[in-house]
């Protein structure tokens, strides 16, 4: 990363005056934290103790035996505490919150897994907590607008624009200029302004660095082959990181929705064009006008008309490779890693298991591959079940 | 010299804000000649955009509404175009980025100079972000306002306070657009801290929704912005054009009258 938060030509920050002195301010203190090592050894004990980490690396035999071809390994996020990867970062930036002396955190929500990590976490220290969630996806989601007011936090509906994750982020930011003095913001994903997508990528990195240790112990060599979904693209980015200078391919998923053609998809790295939104310049979904369109995925945590800037500089530079999957070959995918390996997966992670199931047929039984499994599928059995019914997602 | 600039010299200016295109492009001409007609020095043209994160709900509605009816950043620039032969206050563009960089900011630049724009105003591009789209519009003769802000560090005050031009937009409070927050408490003690940042004319706006707030504000500042309220009766009268434009040109005309009360020397432009 060169100066000022960019990777290439993506990032930056592209804000509100009145967040550049809150912006400023974490990353200057950020930049102190990520070298303190008193700072990460609690950050590591708190996600062994209270987060449940190292999650395993599991090899996935029957589904290896079904395809019949490379070696498919799971890095089983879906274990964490809250049942998604998302916990790593919340903890991350509530630690920072506190070095902050900030006394409160705010956080956005699209299917409710950041919500639900970032109530927990500020439950864990103390914190208060709102979230911004949209109206559709309180409605889609209401059992993790349950869990989040259990565990202390207020959740807002957003109502503005499309009443989904974009909006929900509109309107954090909107309320952290309005708070900034007393209030952090914890973003979910590796977007937004500067030092957001580096900070959110480090606190990720232990998916990475965890696979790492973990396939050399078990197979005494690196992985070919990463392959994980891309929403905002923080489980991707934190399972990529630590590999970008190895012989490692590496695979963004992106949700293909109903098709790339019939422009209900979520494929931003895939057909959307270079624009800015919510701090940063990166790959877009937007219109010939620069107004932001709507991303649809069944999953939705996927749904989001952005992605990481790091990810558009990897997709750019070529070091990494980005497809897409539809909402039927995610639901395929998610259906058989149930019956095959009894883990049921997220709607998300079943993105990445979908392309990793259509390339193992044709690699050799010597190729290694591992997959990103994000998150838990529980929260995903209203979606699953509606769109079963309907042959198409109810929602 | 800047036409921006000068709209602040010898009283207290008013600027006005409308959103382009709410509820329609034909009306929004109506009220940009309605408030040029009742007192308005400067006259903000707002660009829509999905995703106004500086914007409350009364600005997010009515870029919603504009969308909604087909506005875009070339029909407005169109509007700015014919406009201009026929009012006395300049014309400042205020929208954010990406439609903008959609646009091709050179292009932007080029064509915002010829219809005529004086200024442009783009909430989320700090300077730091902004070489590229500020530089071509300083090339084409068009003011790039910048924004300062009551958290703002001594040296980020100085750097906008540096960097714009024609004015010196101040944000009032620490929060979005017409949310009736109440203004900053250390309003008076801000403005002195920007007047020593810069020599421009400061305009003081956010949560200024009627006479009462522009008389204090006005105080403190060279001039004063409103928006939201003005907004709020486009909204209100959205079916009833002659109404909305006889609103209008009430709170323009009472906001002016209240201007011109506080006493002042008007700008005095540092002499050289």
């Amino acid at each position: 990363m060169t100066q000022r938060g960019y990777y290439g030509p993506f990032g930056g920050r592209y804000v509100p005056e009145t967040l550049m002195a809150a912006l400023e301010e974490l990353e200057r203190a950020y930049e102190v934290l990520r070298r303190d090592e008193i700072f990460q050894g609690e950050l590591a004990f708190l996600l062994e103790r209270f987060g449940g980490r190292p999650t395993p690396l599991y090899f996935a035999e029957r589904l290896t035996e079904h395809l019949g071809g490379a070696r498919v390994y799971l890095k089983r996020e879906d274990l964490n505490h809250t049942g998604a990867h998302k916990i790593n970062n919340a903890l991350g930036q509530a630690l920072v919150a506190r070095r902050l002396g900030k006394r409160r955190v705010i956080a956005e929500t699209g299917a409710g897994q950041h919500g639900v990590a970032t109530a927990t976490a500020a439950a864990r220290f103390g914190l208060e907590c709102t979230v911004f969630m949209g109206e559709e996806d309180m409605r889609r989601q209401a059992v993790n607008v349950d869990r989040m007011r259990l565990l202390g936090a207020e959740v807002v509906p957003v109502t503005s624009g499309t009443g989904t994750l974009k909006d929900a982020t509109n309107e954090a930011i909107r309320h952290w200029v309005a708070t900034v003095e007393e209030t952090h913001y914890i973003i979910g994903s590796v977007v937004g302004p500067h030092p957001y997508p580096m900070m959110v990528r480090d606190f990720q990195r232990v998916i990475g660095d965890e696979t790492r240790r973990q396939i050399l112990a078990d197979e005494g060599r690196l992985p070919d082959l990463l392959v994980a979904c891309v929403g905002g693209g923080s489980n991707a980015m934190g399972l990529f990181y630590p590999f970008l200078d190895d012989p490692v391919a590496l695979v963004g998923v992106e949700a293909a929705g109903r098709g790339l053609d019939t422009g209900s998809h979520a494929a931003t790295l895939g057909a959307g064009r270079v624009g800015v939104l919510h701090g940063s310049r990166s790959y877009l979904l937007q219109d010939g006008d620069g107004q932001v369109v709507e991303a649809y995925s069944l999953s939705a945590g996927l749904d989001y008309p952005g992605v990481g800037p790091e990810h558009s500089f990897l997709k750019e530079s070529g070091r990494a490779e980005y497809v897409s999957v539809t909402d039927t070959e995610a639901v395929e995918a998610f259906l058989l890693l149930c019956r095959l390996e009894g883990i049921i997966p997220a709607l998300e992670s079943s993105h990445a298991l979908a392309e990793a199931m259509k390339r193992v047929p044709s690699l050799d039984g010597k190729t290694l591959l591992v997959v990103g499994l994000s998150g838990r599928g529980d929260k995903d059995m209203n979606s699953i079940e509606a769109y079963l019914k309907k042959g198409e997602s109810a929602s | 010299m800047s036409r921006l600039s000068s709209a602040f010299e010898g009283h207290k200016a008013l600027v006005t804000y409308v959103t382009a295109g709410d509820p329609d492009l034909a009306v929004t001409a109506d009220c940009v000649a309605c408030l040029d007609a009742s007192g308005a020095d400067i006259i903000e043209l707002g660009v829509p955009f999905s995703d106004p994160q500086a914007d409350g709900p009364i600005i997010q509605r009515a870029g919603q509404r504009a969308l909604r009816k087909g506005a875009t950043l070339k029909k407005v620039l169109t509007l700015a175009g014919d406009l201009k032969g026929g009012i006395r206050a300049p014309l400042v563009l205020m929208g954010y980025y990406n439609p903008i960089l959609s646009y091709g900011e050179e292009r932007f630049a080029h064509d915002a100079a010829e219809v005529g724009v004086s200024g442009v105003i783009v909430p989320d591009l700090p300077f730091d972000e902004g070489g590229r789209l500020y530089g071509a519009l300083e090339r084409q003769g068009v003011d790039a306002v910048l924004m300062a802000t009551p958290n703002a560090v001594p040296d980020r005050l100085a750097a906008v306070g540096s960097r714009s031009r024609g004015f010196l937009y101040c944000v009032s409070l620490l929060g979005v657009t017409g949310t009736g927050k109440s203004l900053y408490e250390g309003l008076e003690a801000y403005m002195a801290r920007v007047r020593k940042a810069t020599s421009l004319p400061l305009a003081l706006g956010f949560g200024i929704d009627g006479p009462e707030k522009a008389r204090l504000c006005a105080s403190f500042a060279d001039g004063v912005v409103v928006g939201s309220a003005l907004v709020r009766l486009a909204e209100a009268f959205r079916d009833d054009a002659p109404r909305l434009l006889e609103e209008t040109g009430r709170l323009v005309r009472s906001l002016r009258a209240v201007l011109d009360e506080v006493q002042t020397t008007g700008f005095q432009r540092p002499s050289a």
